[in-house]
């Protein structure tokens, strides 16, 4: 199912499905893929995010109807589209997170076994948003799903390995953030200086593999 | 090489373009200057193109000095500026003398002042913009607000400086009273809440920056309680988080969030968000789609004929 919603007077979102899914994961991505390939005229930006993406254009060149009538032509071919396969992503990580004990208790299990059962899954970046080469990782095993703080820390560490509600998912700078912190990387994920912006990138696959 | 020498830097100033566009799927938001349509005036008014880089003063401006001379403009809000002692008028181009001082104060109304160059402040863009984005550290001049001491360098080039006519400037004061049309959960929200929403009377608070403005105000009602899936969120956005007080989204804003969104403010009058001070007084205003389409023209058509200048 899709459908079309004004978000501004220079800006669309057009919904791929209801729930976050890997299925409409994956058309989000097909999509994405497409709008960058063959730009729409006047489009000055896109915000892929679970199951929609934000088309945000020139409002003197375009407008909603012309830009809903391009994008629609451009959904009508997804399932023609096959998407290079994912690249692997492994993120050293250091579990010694102040939320991780708080976390181990809360499921009932030790330190040790959240850091076994968070790094011997396989994630995928649903989409990269909020900051700069923040991914949002869906895949986290259901045992450790936990909830956001209560109230959100004004400063996480850069480089914070952390957990909210069923995702997970590494801070690429000091920000605020409600997720439970569980570990840190050294791993510099968002280098202006460097030609792959962002270590992760919307649709690759993740591990996190702890560091001695 | 002309430079600007930082003697004080003011309350926040950083260096600001238009923004960069297109890294919204690395999560990267435009940033650029808070209210633009001053800007892209100051660089006019000096001679430059309408996106060269500024310096962007928040609510008290700083000290420079011009050790090579300098053609500058002061525009957005009054921040009484005065070269060497002599008041310098917003909005006005000025050939400064080699060595001369320009000082800034505190705004009386407005919250924002551009210092526009000929030639424009010369930063190595990132991502092909000079904007700083403060949250992250990226962009502008190493980053970061400047500091006393900093050495910024001016560019080559500019044309002729010009002059505005008040009359015509006029047209694009910035407004208390922000129009916004219907945001993409504005259907989620009870008829009385929409009410309550557009008959209030909010105020700035001081927890407001560029990435975003907190407002104090009758509190809406939140629906879903406030949960719903993330999404990728626009500039101007007015947001509603637990609690119910608004959250207008603004230039350095996080691409995609959570929250539920009554309504965004139009293109016309997002430079005026830029403008607005804590402990300030907004209301909302609803408009169609279709009329803020012609808002937005109309604004265009008046930055862009050469209408503005004599």
């Amino acid at each position: 199912m899709t459908m079309f919603r004004y978000a501004s007077d220079q800006s669309l979102l057009v919904y791929l499905g209801e729930e976050v899914n890997l299925e409409t994961h994956q058309r989000v991505l097909k999509l994405l893929r497409l709008l960058q390939a063959e730009p729409i005229p006047g489009v000055r930006n896109l915000h892929p995010a679970y199951h929609s993406i934000l088309i945000v254009f020139d409002p003197l060149r375009q407008e909603h109807e012309s830009v809903e009538r391009a994008v629609a032509a451009c959904i009508r071919r997804l399932d023609s589209i096959t998407l290079p396969e994912p690249r692997l992503v492994e993120i050293p990580v250091i579990y010694d997170g102040p939320d991780l004990a708080d976390v181990a208790a809360l499921h009932q299990m030790t330190p040790q076994r959240v850091i076994e059962l968070h790094s011997s899954a396989e994630y995928v970046v649903y989409f990269v948003g909020f900051v700069p080469g923040f991914a949002y990782l869906g895949g986290l095993p259901p045992e450790l799903a936990t909830p956001r703080l209560e109230s959100p820390r004004q400063r996480v560490p850069k480089g914070s390995v952390a957990i909210g509600g069923s995702h997970t998912g590494v801070y690429p700078f000091e920000t605020p953030g409600g997720w439970r912190l569980i570990g840190r990387t050294t791993l510099e994920i968002f280098d202006p200086e460097r030609e792959e912006l962002s270590r992760l990138v919307i649709g690759d696959r993740v591990r996190f593999v702890p560091a001695s | 090489m002309s430079t600007i020498r930082v003697q004080a830097p003011g309350m926040l100033t950083t260096v600001q373009d238009l923004g960069r566009y297109g890294y919204g799927p690395l999560g990267v938001s435009p940033s650029g200057a808070a209210d633009p349509v001053a800007l892209r005036v100051g660089n006019l008014l000096v001679g430059n193109p309408e996106s060269a880089a500024a310096l962007e003063m928040t609510l008290l401006g700083g000290t420079f000095v011009f050790p090579e001379g300098a053609v500058v403009a002061l525009a957005g809000a009054d921040f009484s500026g005065a070269v060497d002692g002599t008041p310098l008028a917003p909005w006005t181009a000025c050939e400064l003398p080699p060595g001369a001082t320009l000082r800034t104060g505190g705004a009386q109304s407005g919250a924002r002042c551009y210092l526009c160059v000929r030639g424009g402040i010369e930063v190595k863009p990132l991502l092909g913009s000079a904007s700083t984005h403060l949250l992250t550290g990226l962009g502008g001049f190493q980053g970061r607000p400047l500091k006393r001491g900093d050495v910024l360098r001016i560019g080559r080039g500019g044309g002729t400086p010009r002059a505005i006519r008040p009359a015509q400037l006029a047209k694009l004061a910035p407004r208390k009273i922000l129009r916004v049309t219907e945001g993409p959960q504005a259907g989620w929200f009870s008829r009385a809440s929409r009410d309550r929403f557009f008959s209030a009377v909010y105020q700035v608070t001081g927890e407001s920056n560029r990435m975003g403005l907190r407002l104090e105000g009758p509190a809406l009602e939140t629906p879903h309680s406030g949960q719903m899936i993330s999404e990728g969120v626009s500039l101007g956005a007015i947001q509603i988080p637990a609690g119910g007080k608004p959250i207008i989204l603004f230039v350095e804003q996080q691409t995609t969030g959570g929250y539920p969104k009554i309504a965004n403010v139009i293109s016309a009058d997002l430079a005026s968000i830029g403008q607005l001070r804590p402990r300030e007084e907004i209301r909302f205003e609803p408009v169609e789609p279709a009329a803020a389409r012609a808002l937005i023209r109309e604004q265009e058509e008046l930055l862009l004929s050469g209408a503005l200048f004599q």
